[in-house]
């Protein structure tokens, strides 16, 4: 899949959203603080508002060029929208809803079947309700459905767990993973969550403003910000590949490389997880400690030491990346510099487990 | 009640049905224009088609007169190209009907169509629906009970016309006189007993015009 931006330009209050980016990757997250303009991105590119000038294509079809003058009509341009509010419509039943986007006849795409996409989102038990009720997960999955059904060649998601409280959320985001996994559907999803944008997507596009700051895969631009800017935004945090070696006791070793952490157990059985660690729960210490209920010591080195402001962001090789975040008069005190070792410890519960 | 009488209760329920049905299709779509687009003279429109709320009945139905009349500007072109008489015919009745009740189905259809959320037309629209599928399918049923009771106030603003039809279509036995115009003319006679009847009759039909209003909001909420 390949959707070009290219020369985008919205006048939105109080700033222009400008983008001009290509997207490749299955699933691909637009992330930025809420207010950025992600949301008129998606309304763009689904052709349900007109930009001052454009030019959108997806795959080998050209959707809005405003140069030629050139605008595929929404309906007719087979791009799914789930939106923040969901709008199912009120006056249909679930089942209505379901059939509304369907293409009557032709089951040429067998992938898309309507027995398929319920059984995948687990609908069935749901079907011959009305919309009023179902609870706020059940009506995710509906609004999913629906626009699976009417076999879209890209699906656009806005804020899909926002709305949900965080056992919901846990529950919501294997179903996406699902319908990326079983449809092959490409995906562009609308989030403002750093763990919602990990759990679900390859690529990422950071949206500030109205621009977009940085793109790149999802590790690269949260572990490697461009800019203090885009660090700002993605926050200063360790994010690795780990896998959960032994569950015991409400604990987790985890591995990564040749270090191993100890971890609060993860609530899900997932195996391959990314390990996140902000930076500002890591302390560093000269020598090993003795009588300290920190769990994890890690011998480190010091690979390169970067102010930002009146902290210090001391990047470290403990086996796997780590990044630090010290204050200036503790780098002082310590006598950081580049090359050293130091132990750096961190609590139990300041990593976190996102499945992969 | 006489079968003279019977035939001016039919003709009026029937012409004011009729009147409401005409002014649908062209009121809903100015409804949803003034719902949903911004054009230039929107207000001007906008306030030309509520004139009638306003103004006196009789004042309207001179205007209509001497639009209509064979001296008139469509009048004459009427009869003058298509032979077609509009004034003092039943025809008469049905365009003051019109005139008079349009601007209620307006206000109603345009505040139950503001109410429909955007949102959920334009996610039609990416589930593949165009235009007229997603006008019939999510905005009508949506605004299905503004557009029910304006209907119902339309028809009930009808049956109870009085001066625009008396200006246009006169009160002609048998061929104009409608309820409202009837009853004026029973009492100017003192024939008070013919009144009555009538009265009794109007009553009725308006009971049943608001009950049947109430009885589809009911049953619309049930089904959601």
């Amino acid at each position: 899949m390949s959707l070009l931006l290219k020369n985008i330009s919205l006048p939105l209050e109080p700033f222009t959203l400008g983008v001009d980016v290509e997207i490749h990757s299955l699933v691909t997250a637009v992330f930025g603080p809420s207010g950025a303009g992600k949301t008129s991105l998606l309304d763009l590119i689904a052709g349900l508002r007109r930009a001052q000038s454009a030019f959108i294509q997806l795959d080998d079809r050209v959707l809005t060029d405003t140069t030629a003058g050139f605008f595929v009509p929404t309906h007719q341009r087979g791009i799914g929208y789930v939106p923040q509010d969901l709008a199912l419509f009120p006056h249909l039943s679930v089942h209505q809803n379901l059939l509304y986007g369907c293409k009557s006849g032709g089951a040429a795409n067998t992938l898309f079947s309507f027995d398929h996409v319920i059984q995948v989102l687990e609908i069935q038990p749901l079907i011959s309700r009305g919309v009023s009720e179902l609870s706020g997960g059940e009506k995710q999955r509906v609004a999913l459905a629906r626009a699976l059904l009417a076999s879209p060649r890209l699906l656009l998601l806005d804020e899909p767990l926002a709305s949900l409280d965080a056992p919901l959320k846990a529950k919501i985001i294997p179903y996406l993973t699902r319908i990326r996994d079983e449809f092959q559907i490409p995906i562009l999803c609308v989030t403002h969550d750093r763990l919602e944008a990990l759990a679900l997507a390859d690529d990422i596009v950071l949206l500030v403003g109205g621009q977009v700051l940085q793109t790149g895969p999802v590790l690269e631009v949260f572990n490697r910000p461009a800019s203090a800017d885009v660090a700002k935004f993605v926050g200063v945090e360790t994010i690795q590949p780990g896998t959960v070696t032994i569950v015991s006791d409400g604990l987790a070793k985890v591995s990564i490389n040749n270090a191993t952490l100890t971890t609060i157990a993860p609530e899900t059985a997932a195996c391959d997880v990314f390990v996140c660690i902000r930076g500002e729960e890591v302390i560093l210490q000269r020598d090993a400690a003795t009588g300290s209920s920190v769990r994890n010591h890690l011998p480190a080195r010091i690979v390169a030491l970067r102010p930002e402001g009146a902290l210090v962001r001391v990047e470290l090789d403990a086996g796997f990346p780590l990044f630090a975040l010290v204050t200036r008069p503790a780098c002082v005190e310590l006598a950081l510099r580049e090359g050293e070792s130091i132990i750096a410890l961190i609590k139990t519960p300041a990593i976190h487990l996102v499945p992969r | 009640m006489t079968s003279e009488e019977w035939q001016i209760v039919w003709f009026t329920a029937w012409v004011s049905a009729l009147s409401t049905l005409v002014i649908l299709p062209f009121g809903l779509a100015l409804a949803w224009e003034l719902a949903r687009r911004d054009w230039p003279g929107k207000s001007i429109v906008e306030t030309f088609v509520s004139l009638p709320l306003v103004m006196p009945p009789v004042a309207t139905g001179l205007i209509l007169l001497k639009l209509f009349g064979r001296r008139g500007t469509i009048g004459g072109f009427l009869h003058g190209r298509l032979n077609f008489d509009v004034i003092f015919t039943w025809r008469a009745v049905l365009l003051a009907l019109s005139v008079m009740s349009l601007p209620l189905l307006v206000r109603s259809a345009r505040v139950a169509f503001e109410e429909v959320n955007p949102r959920l037309e334009q996610i039609a629209r990416t589930l593949g629906a165009g235009n007229w599928r997603v006008f019939f399918t999510i905005t009508v049923p949506l605004a299905a009970r503004g557009i029910i009771a304006g209907m119902i106030l339309a028809f009930a603003r009808a049956l109870g016309e009085f001066g625009a039809t008396i200006m246009v279509a006169g009160n002609i036995h048998g061929k104009t006189s409608t309820l409202s115009l009837t009853i004026f003319q029973d009492v100017q006679l003192g024939q008070d007993t013919n009144a009555f009847r009538l009265l009794g009759v109007s009553v009725v039909l308006a009971f049943a015009a608001v009950w049947f209003s109430e009885f589809l909001l009911r049953r619309k909420i049930k089904t959601r």
